[in-house]
């Protein structure tokens, strides 16, 4: 099997994240890593290749330090790398990114047919969780999005999906797109060993030309939306932090009661 | 004449979710009213759709879940009505049907809105909340279409002076080209306490608890509230995996939050920041959640909990 694994670099969760002031996410303050939702993808297509063989390919598109991600995916037993790096990608839109991920996924099975893609369910400095499906309508490919289970058996990839009413069973036939959440699988922490191996693998680089792609398609001029402002929330007003002394339920109810919350 | 805005109003056995009357309502704003109902739904939902404003029903039908038919069958109601939003509530299922609408009509698009207005020459501005709700966005749409996913109790629901009577018309959705086959889907049995994502009050249980949820229900009860609950106490199988408030669960922003138990990380955090008013009890005076609570309570939720439940009953005891 060959699987190409989407991924993206971001901002860490755990960091100080805001928005230049022209809206764009901040990328200036250091401290990115692989989106963590992605590692659950890297992870649920490393097993699907420990089961049925084949290899993985990590693919990204982002400035020059989103290359960090890809060599995360490589430490966790990927086998090749693919960074689409441009200057004309920034401000890029989640349409302009699903078709520079297309191109590159179409040029990947330049070398060899693409059995599955697999993606996170949504990145976490996302604004959207919509890429998945707007990847698999530019690849022609049926979907399979949300997974809490993978499994591929006879050509064919089933995934369980937890929905807002409903859990659903789908079966998609290969060649197809798979998103998984992080019920999947817990991602590996990879070992010395690996963390050496994937120093010393080569990631290709690839610019807009090398995929066909023209400057005009993507980016900010591209975008179908435009971020107008972009404030940070103004901290919470008048708050109150109490210690229990006995009475802190009937102070919860006479303030829930004041506020008229109840 | 201002381009009609349609609004798919999701439904449970014909009878509309409360998201989407929200929906409806935000629309009468932008242009005529026409709801879209995916499967059967019938004069029920007819009614109440009128009564909320809209001037017509247009049902798809097979019910379905597959994106790409229904994006289909939406565009070409778009196409017929010559509809310049479509306006849908920002569920997982919906959020992946609005991306491929988007693409078909060529829409800007816009998932987990939590505001709506419209711009000079008609273009429509949302309003969405960024990094674990830290930040407030506003952008414009920048195509002629858009299609917009917002959250719900973006705005309150309120029906119209006089309820319009909708014309119902039903169209076909064409699954035979769908390669995705659903082999098995089973709904969620319903709790018989408020849909956690719609939900005006919500009380949220945590590792705190220890499994024991009683104390968190039962103030829930009391408040008529939705029961959420952090990814530790999912993944340990205290409650179901459908009560998870956060990034990787349901995003929330009720009125009022009550967290018990629950520590504030910020994977759980991006699923509930923007909720109008935040009480956390928590027996760590340091716990991160305190930075973000109205009301912060440092103590034993098993104690705390039920005196609240106690006193909510006797201050209210109608309710
Ligand atoms: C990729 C990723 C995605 C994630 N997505 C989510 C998500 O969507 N939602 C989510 O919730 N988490 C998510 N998490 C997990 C998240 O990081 C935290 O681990 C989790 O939210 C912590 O849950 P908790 O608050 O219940 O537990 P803890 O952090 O262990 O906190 C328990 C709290 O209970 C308090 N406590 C204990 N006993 C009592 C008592 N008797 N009375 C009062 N207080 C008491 C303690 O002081 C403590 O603060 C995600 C993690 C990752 C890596």
């Amino acid at each position: 099997m060959k699987i190409v694994v989407c991924v993206k670099h971001v901002p860490d969760v755990q960091g100080d994240r805001g928005f230049t002031d022209d809206g764009t996410v901040d990328r200036g303050q250091g401290d990115g890593t692989l989106n963590e939702l992605d590692e659950n993808a890297v992870e649920a297509a490393v097993q699907l290749v420990e089961q049925h063989g084949g290899e993985v390919t990590v693919l990204t598109m982002g400035p020059a330090d989103a290359e960090d991600a890809v060599r995360r995916g490589l430490q966790m037993g990927a086998a090749h790398a693919v960074h689409v790096q441009d200057d004309a990608l920034e401000g890029s839109d989640a349409f302009a990114t699903a078709s520079v991920l297309a191109a590159a996924v179409r040029r990947i099975a330049e070398d060899g047919a693409v059995d599955l893609v697999v993606t996170g369910m949504a990145s976490l400095d996302g604004l959207m969780s919509v890429l998945p499906s707007l990847l698999a309508a530019r690849l022609d490919l049926p979907q399979a999005t949300l997974a809490a289970e993978v499994t591929v058996d006879g050509g064919v990839v089933r995934v369980r999906r937890e929905l807002d009413h409903a859990t659903e069973v789908l079966e998609a036939p290969l060649p197809a797109l798979v998103s998984v959440t992080d019920q999947a699988n817990q991602p590996r922490y990879p070992n010395f060993k690996a963390i050496m191996a994937a120093r010393k693998t080569p990631v290709t680089t690839w610019s807009l030309a090398d995929l066909g792609l023209d400057a005009s398609e993507v980016g900010a001029a591209g975008a179908r939306t435009r971020v107008l402002e972009a404030t940070p929330r103004p901290p919470r007003e008048d708050r109150v932090l109490i210690t229990d002394e006995g009475d802190a339920g009937v102070r919860i109810a006479q303030y829930l009661v004041e506020n008229r919350l109840v | 004449m201002t381009a009609p805005v349609l609004v798919l109003v999701d439904h449970h056995d014909g009878v509309p979710r409360a998201s989407g009357l929200e929906l409806l309502t935000a629309a009468r704003d932008l242009g005529p009213v026409e709801a879209v109902c995916i499967g059967e739904a019938g004069a029920q939902a007819a009614a109440e759709v009128g009564r909320f404003g809209a001037g017509a029903l247009h049902v798809l039908t097979p019910g379905t879940t597959a994106p790409v038919a229904l994006a289909a069958a939406l565009a070409r109601l778009v196409e017929t009505t010559g509809a310049a939003t479509v306006l849908m509530s920002s569920t997982f299922e919906n959020k992946e049907l609005a991306a491929h609408l988007a693409l078909v009509t060529d829409a800007g698009l816009v998932v987990d809105a939590a505001g709506l207005e419209t711009a000079d020459g008609g273009r429509v501005v949302t309003v969405q909340q960024a990094f674990a709700a830290t930040w407030t966005l506003r952008s414009e749409v920048l195509r002629p279409r858009a299609v917009v996913a917002l959250k719900p109790n973006a705005v309150p629901a309120t029906p119209v002076d006089t309820p319009f009577e909708p014309t119902v018309t039903t169209h076909d959705v064409d699954v035979s080209a769908m390669r995705e086959r659903v082999v098995e889907r089973t709904p969620r049995p319903t709790s018989g306490r408020p849909d956690l994502t719609e939900a005006q009050v919500v009380v949220v249980g945590g590792r705190g608890t220890e499994g024991d949820f009683s104390a968190v229900e039962e103030l829930a009860d009391v408040l008529g509230a939705a029961v959420g609950a952090t990814r530790v106490a999912t993944d340990e199988g205290w409650i179901g995996h459908e009560a998870q408030i956060g990034q990787t669960g349901v995003t929330v922003s009720p009125r009022l939050y009550v967290g018990a138990g629950v520590s504030g990380a910020v994977h759980h955090r991006g699923g509930m920041q923007a909720s109008g008013t935040i009480v956390a009890v928590n027996a760590d005076p340091e716990a991160p959640i305190f930075e973000i609570a109205d009301l912060g309570v440092v103590g034993d939720l098993f104690t705390i909990l039920p005196q609240a439940a106690a006193e909510l009953r006797r201050l209210r005891p109608e309710g």
